[in-house]
């Protein structure tokens, strides 16, 4: 098993290394440049602020002084936000995402698991039926329709709770955006947990639980849930990596100084150093969900061997 | 009841306890919207309108502007300007402070305009004060940054000395970039909320993306005039999220008002939705450059009159806006625009001119004219450009071709000028001058996006530059706008208008032009 972690993180260098590159290119080769506005600098303003920020050298220099940069962990300083370095952004943005969003999919596993472990058990019953379309919606409505339709209800109509997150306190301003990113997750893990759950209430070996008079309770407890959460499980890397880092679309409704937002931000600026901060530690955020979900696998499923 | 009950139950109950409406609008903070985050709060660094808003709260020039507009004193009680316009001699307040209680000097202000110029420094508003003496050489490189045409004379007499007459320099000194810089203001690592303030109010604290919050700075000269105690600025990036917290109740001033809810907005808050001419034109440019618009005036001209400007601003825009038919929009202080020549025809008669014009440029309906129309990618131009495509395609046949790019593409294709023919543009007035307009145009002006260069239309400019008779300098700037108006180098199309939301609570608010709105203007009503 260490074995297998270690190889795992090795293999990740060159994938991060290659991530930094393309990045890098893509980033430059995108038309118009971090200065560009309507009003046009003279000339010497311009150079002055290249300049500053080091644009005025040859690209590979440029690569090659960024990528020393951040093997010392410093992203660089933010082309837009003059007040600040990418790594003060990141280090600032990523924690509220990241609330947020693991707040998020705690709920989704937790109802999610929930309410398909019920529809499994009651399968093909008005229950089943009911709360598997309540899911579909769930995953077809746009959280863009959604996370509106929860402001206009609690807080303009019912002014329960605020709906935005500045000078707002704790909790309250947690509970809309959680709730907007939370939903789609409950819907989709129900789905996946329901489906799987009806296999596995199928196979031989929960009837025979069943056979020696085991309770429904305790079969699923210590016999169906686990193997059930498989492809939960599977499910749970992508989804973790994008819910924490951020949904553009419920930070810009409800106006949250979270990573996603400014990532977009920042291309739209052609803050350079800004995206290609955030793009790096999106890429080892991934990496490294990936290789956790598959550390998990073997835990749960001793069919999986890792090597 | 079981422990894991009990902690459930606890649970569940301080989440009941921490909702309710603790971001309501309340005695004496003020709540207002902003559509970005600053960039940065250093004076010289800053760059976006709302970093700008953000300082006249926390900073204080030379002059500021009243509530309506007007040019008034600030840190500068008086002034007095040389015979040939040359020399402005400035003195500052005794009583002007900083937060931390320190005297406001003269040098203050020096190190502030150096700053400005500092190549070390790279401020993006450099090139507004390069008529300073020495300004050009110094952010060039050429000379020392305290060879700069701004002195201190004593502790409270400041001297500005330009190369040549600027009219409109005090207007300029009412901007960010030239407020006075505190002495070892953003030095390494320290942010703006370690620096002293010398406005009316000072950052209390910052939440990048979120919050600005001000308190009241004791130590601001007029501090008895200061009526707000604090002042929250809230970094809302979309306009809707604005308009829902307006409606929930959590903020005084919105700072636009979402073009797609406009008109229901209209109709629930009539009175507290304030929409005031601003010093700011939307225009179609012509790429000047290349055929099929270089050298073709009757063309341009005839694509100029077949666009229906009533039509657009009240169906398209319809926010109260103004079809534009001048360059400088109305309301530009000592100045009033020419217009152009057909703004009193109606649209009929204007349509059969066009079609002549078209015909006379050499197109018809057998060979249509064939072009591409550059836009920003948003849904509220792609309308417009919809509705300007029909309008062509209606009256004189052309073939247009709509292009919505990032707005970072496109300004980067209009400033190359290699596949643009025409696109879309606007522009804001930096100062009440109608240079700030017309600079624009002219031939060696970085920021002229249609390449249009007339030798004349300079000649004229530039002697307006020499005059230090205001009359004299208007008749000159008019007569340049005419001309460059009758050469039909771009088409203006409407003038923009500010837009708030504006509780009933909040007193003192007036609309302005610059659409600036300094916090310690105003005052909470409680009784609303």
């Amino acid at each position: 098993m260490a074995r297998y972690v270690l190889a795992r993180l090795f293999s990740a260098i060159p994938t991060l290394f290659l991530v930094v590159l393309l990045s890098f290119m893509l980033v430059h080769a995108a038309p118009g440049g971090p200065f560009d506005e309507e009003r046009v600098l003279t000339d010497a303003v311009r150079q002055n602020i290249e300049r500053y920020y080091k644009l005025d050298e040859p690209l590979p220099t440029q690569f090659v002084s960024y990528l020393g940069g951040v093997l010392q962990g410093d992203f660089g300083p933010s082309y837009r936000y003059r007040d600040y370095t990418v790594s003060e952004l990141i280090a600032g943005r990523f924690p509220v995402s990241m609330q947020i969003g693991a707040l998020a999919i705690l709920i989704g596993i937790a109802v999610g698991v929930g309410i398909g472990t019920v529809a499994a058990l009651r399968q093909d019953t008005l229950l089943d039926r009911v709360v598997m379309g309540v899911a579909m919606t769930g995953i077809s409505v746009p959280v863009f329709v959604f996370a509106p339709i929860l402001v206009l209800a609690f807080a303009v109509k019912l002014h329960w709770l605020p709906a935005g997150w500045s000078g707002a306190h704790g909790v309250s301003r947690m509970l809309l955006p959680v709730l907007s990113l939370a939903l789609p997750q409950i819907a989709y893990i129900a789905r996946l947990t329901r489906a799987s759950m009806i296999d596995v209430l199928k196979s031989g070996y929960i009837r025979t639980a069943r056979a020696q008079g085991l309770g429904t309770y305790a079969i699923i407890r210590y016999h169906a849930l686990k193997p059930a959460m498989l492809p939960v499980v599977s499910y749970l890397g992508p989804a973790i990596a994008g819910v924490l880092t951020g949904s553009v679309v419920v930070e810009q409704i409800f106006g949250i100084p979270g990573l996603g937002s400014t990532f977009v931000t920042g291309a739209l600026n052609r803050d350079y150093t800004l995206v290609l901060g955030v793009v790096i530690f999106y890429a080892a955020l991934i990496i490294a969900l990936n290789l956790l979900v598959d550390v998990l696998y073997g835990v749960i499923d001793p069919r999986v061997r890792l090597r | 009841m079981r422990l894991r009950h009990f902690v459930l139950a606890c649970v569940f109950g301080a989440l009941l306890a921490a909702c309710g409406t603790d971001a309501q609008l309340d005695g004496n903070t003020l709540h207002r919207g902003l559509a970005t985050d600053p960039e940065s709060l250093d004076p010289q660094k800053a760059r976006s309108v709302q970093a700008a808003h953000v300082l006249r709260d926390i900073r204080e020039g030379l002059l500021g502007l009243s509530p309506d507009g007007e040019l008034v004193a600030a840190a500068a009680e008086s002034w007095e300007v040389s015979g040939d316009g040359l020399v402005y001699t400035f003195r500052i307040r005794d009583d002007a402070r900083w937060s931390n209680g320190e005297a406001l000097t003269a040098e203050h202000f020096v190190a502030g305009l150096q700053r400005l110029v500092d190549p070390a420094v790279a401020g993006f508003y450099a090139q507004t004060i390069e008529d300073i003496v020495n300004a050009r050489a110094i952010i060039a490189g050429d000379a020392p940054v305290d060879a700069l045409g701004a002195t201190a004379v004593d502790a409270n007499t400041l001297e500005i000395t330009l190369e040549r007459p600027v009219p409109y320099l005090l207007s300029l000194l009412t901007h960010p970039s030239t407020f006075p810089a505190y002495t070892g203001d953003f030095a390494d690592g320290a942010g703006a909320a370690d620096s002293a303030s010398n406005g009316a109010y000072r950052l209390a604290s910052w939440a990048p993306g979120s919050l600005l919050r001000l308190e009241r700075n004791v130590n601001y000269w007029n501090d008895d005039a200061t009526a707000i105690d604090n002042v929250y600025y809230h970094v809302l990036v979309q306009d809707v999220t604005q308009l829902n917290r307006y409606r929930s109740g959590e903020l005084h001033i919105t700072d636009n008002v979402p073009p797609e809810h406009f008109k229901q907005v209209r109709e629930e808050y009539g009175e507290q939705l304030r929409v005031a001419p601003y010093l700011g034109t939307y225009y179609y440019g012509f790429n000047l450059t290349r055929p099929p618009f270089k050298g073709n005036k009757a063309l341009r001209q005839a694509l100029s009159m077949a666009i229906d400007r009533d039509m657009l601003v009240n169906r398209i825009t319809g926010r109260g806006e103004r079809p534009a038919y001048s360059w400088v929009p109305p309301g530009t202080n000592n100045y009033d625009p020419p217009e152009l020549g057909f703004s009193e025809l109606s649209q009929d008669v204007r349509n059969d001119v066009a079609r002549r014009l078209y015909e006379e440029a050499g197109y018809g309906p057998d060979r249509p004219l064939s072009i591409e129309l550059r836009y920003n990618t948003s849904a509220t131009e792609q309308r417009f450009a919809l509705a300007v495509q029909a309008m062509w395609a209606d009256t004189l046949g052309v073939e247009t071709t709509l292009v919505a790019e990032e707005f970072q593409v496109l300004l980067e294709n209009i400033r190359e000028r290699a596949v643009t023919e025409v696109f879309r543009g606007s522009w804001i007035g930096d100062y009440n001058d109608a240079q700030t307009f017309l600079g624009l145009m002219q031939s060696d002006s970085t920021s002229n996006m249609t390449g249009y260069s007339n030798p004349e239309y300079d000649s004229l400019l530039n002697r307006a530059a020499a005059q230090t008779d205001l009359e004299r300098r208007r008749l000159y700037l008019e007569e340049a706008e005419r001309l460059m108006l009758a050469d039909h180098a771009m088409i203006p199309l409407y003038f923009y208008v500010s837009k708030h939301l504006v509780h009933p609570s909040v007193r003192g608010w007036q609309d302005n032009v610059l659409d600036y709105h300094y916090s310690q203007h105003l005052s909470l009503d409680a009784a609303q």
